[in-house]
């Protein structure tokens, strides 16, 4: 996660100048080798589990592919074809996009505002900011295991603190109709990261020079102007880094509808990477798996090049 | 400074509200694990019969606590050894291939779990680490390596040149300067990236769910998650909340106790964009 504030900052380890030209001195040579030698392990690592996979995977989504058995033999384009035939293909893309639409406009404007709300250091601010990334220590699976209870019509709290405010009559069924499930777990998910984006912004928050806002402060302008002004426009970096990363972990949702949905109720909450997983280890076909993970991986690519151009930009202005 | 107070009073009442919300979860799941609820092992009063259940369900606790321990440690070595070795030589050598072997690693984060789960199923059972806590680390540190190797590259830009030419002068060999120089200089990114592989791989629930097909071997998420769908026709609320509690207090420990690093290390990483 925090991994990609990683990728940003690379390029200009990327393009540093490298010594080039001229025949090196001899001390360089032998500093090559060791060089080499300290990044093997990277290197092994990387060409065994994840360059390998990567040749698998497309070699697979070329193939017939049954779970036990192994590769028996070409099966393209049927792998990519068939993957429009399953009914749950279109329903799963649209209720993957409407989740990730809501998760990333209510957990950034909620992560905004506990930033706001402890970024200067008065008693308490590093009380409630510990308070709230708390729950980012856990697991997404443990704390999608934790409100599995808390919905609970018959002994989680939730439903009887509604019946005893007295805005319920009956157990409320949280997980039981599509439009109450979607939003519950949108609540468990702005429960577990809105501090883990909190944490960017605030990063974000104090890149801010302190003279801008006490000239803004001089010229008489109002609190609700400076945050339109300034806050906002300066924060934008850190803002486009939040959007990508929400967008994408939430493109690639999986534990939170496993574990607290299982997709239903009536498959109205399968994800697309639910779909993945139905597709290899419950209808048994690696080989549209495969498929089917490649074209995710195609519509990530092409909307992470998207959303850098647009970081890249803003990180400009 | 009375109206100074009471000028921050609704700031206190927001931000205390949304503190009260943000830990009622946690508080209320301890509590509720050990707490009678009808239809678990617990039926009245307070006490530890969730746990109960939880340690004798399956294979057991302490075997489920094991195969997590197996593998956090396993993931948090590999990925600390070959970080370790990789920051150094991507900060402070040239080779052949290094600009490309760095962006291949931080590449790993642009491609989705399942595309790469898939095939790893696949080829672990080539390697026979099929359906193995090792398999199931080498891939975890394998994820954990963008971050892992980013973090210690800046780590040892950090340290000044001079500190480890004038090693080399003394004698050293570069392993030296690195065992003896470089790695009291680095630790504060060697806990972060420790920190991190650590709650990775102690909670990671859908690598296990594909790579473990053994229930014997499976890691405390993938058990505790299994426990509840196995139980679908008498639900068992109460041993599930004492699993959650299990998972979640190493955790929130560590967390509690790095959380310098961890707050630090992030901020560092961050601002050096």
């Amino acid at each position: 996660m925090p991994v990609k504030v990683a990728v940003r900052a690379t390029a200009a380890h990327v393009t540093s100048p490298q010594p080039r030209g001229g025949t090196p001195p001899p001390r360089w040579r032998s500093r090559k080798a060791k060089g080499l030698a300290y990044a093997a392990p990277t290197a092994v690592f990387v060409t065994v589990f994840f360059l390998l996979p990567l040749l698998l995977v497309g070699q697979m989504s070329l193939s017939d592919w049954p779970l036990l058995g192994g590769d028996r033999g070409v099966n393209a384009p049927e792998n990519y074809s068939d993957i429009t035939d399953s009914t749950l293909f279109w329903p799963a893309i649209r209720f993957t996009l409407l989740y990730t639409v809501i998760v990333t406009v209510v957990l950034l404007a909620l992560a905004l505002l506990l930033a706001l709300l402890v970024q200067e250091s008065r008693p308490g601010a590093g009380f409630f900011r510990t308070v709230y990334f708390l729950p980012g220590a856990l697991g997404l699976a443990s704390a999608s295991l934790l409100f599995w209870g808390l919905y609970s019509p018959t002994t989680g709290p939730l439903s009887r603190i509604l019946e005893g405010l007295g805005l319920v009559d009956d157990p409320v069924s949280f997980l039981g109709s599509p439009t109450s499930a979607l939003w519950s777990t949108v609540f468990l998910i702005v429960w577990k990261f809105a501090g883990f984006y909190m944490l960017i912004l605030l990063v974000g928050l104090q890149r801010i020079p302190h003279e801008v806002y006490e000239a803004a402060r001089m010229d008489g302008a109002s609190r609700a102007q400076i945050f339109r002004s300034i806050t906002l426009p300066l924060l934008r970096p850190s803002l486009a880094l939040c959007l990508l990363l929400c967008v994408t972990g939430s493109l690639l949702a999986f534990d939170q509808f496993f574990i607290l949905t299982k997709g239903g109720p009536d498959n109205s909450t399968v994800t697309v990477v639910q779909l993945i997983y139905r597709e290899a280890f419950q209808r048994l076909n690696l080989g549209t798996a495969a498929a089917l993970s490649n074209l995710v991986l195609a519509a990530l690519l092409l909307l992470n090049a998207l959303q850098f151009r647009g970081l890249r930009r803003a990180d400009e202005s | 400074m009375l109206t100074r107070a009471l000028g921050r009073t609704p700031h206190y009442v927001v931000a205390g509200s949304l503190a009260v919300i943000f830990l009622f979860p946690l508080l209320w799941n301890a509590w509720a694990s050990v707490s009678g609820q009808p239809g678990t092992a617990q039926q009245s009063g307070y006490g530890l019969g969730n746990y109960r259940t939880l340690l004798e369900y399956d294979a057991g606790l302490w075997r489920y606590l094991l195969n997590s321990t197996v593998v956090s440690a396993l993931t948090v070595a590999l990925t600390l050894g070959v970080s370790l070795l990789g920051g150094y030589a991507f900060a402070r050598f040239d080779f052949p291939g290094k600009n490309l072997l760095f962006l291949l690693t931080l590449a790993i984060l642009m491609v989705p779990y399942a595309t790469l789960l898939i095939p790893l199923y696949v080829l672990l059972g080539r390697l026979h680490l099929q359906n193995s806590l090792i398999g199931l680390s080498l891939v975890l540190a394998m994820f954990q390596l963008p971050f892992a190797t980013f973090m210690m590259r800046i780590s040892f830009e950090a340290v000044p040149r001079e500190l480890e030419e004038s090693a080399l002068v003394d004698g050293c060999g570069t392993a030296g300067a690195l065992r003896r120089v470089l790695l009291p200089a680095v630790r504060p990114g060697l806990i972060t990236v420790g920190l991190f592989a650590f709650l990775a791989a102690w909670n990671d629930f859908i690598a296990p769910l594909i790579l473990i097909s053994d229930s014997e071997k499976a890691p405390l998420p993938l058990a505790v998650a299994n426990l509840r769908q196995q139980s679908m026709g008498a639900v068992d609320y109460g041993a599930t909340e004492a699993g959650v509690v299990v998972l979640a207090v190493p955790c929130l420990l560590l967390f509690l106790l790095l959380q310098r690093h961890y707050i630090r290390g992030f901020m560092s990483g961050a601002l050096k964009g």
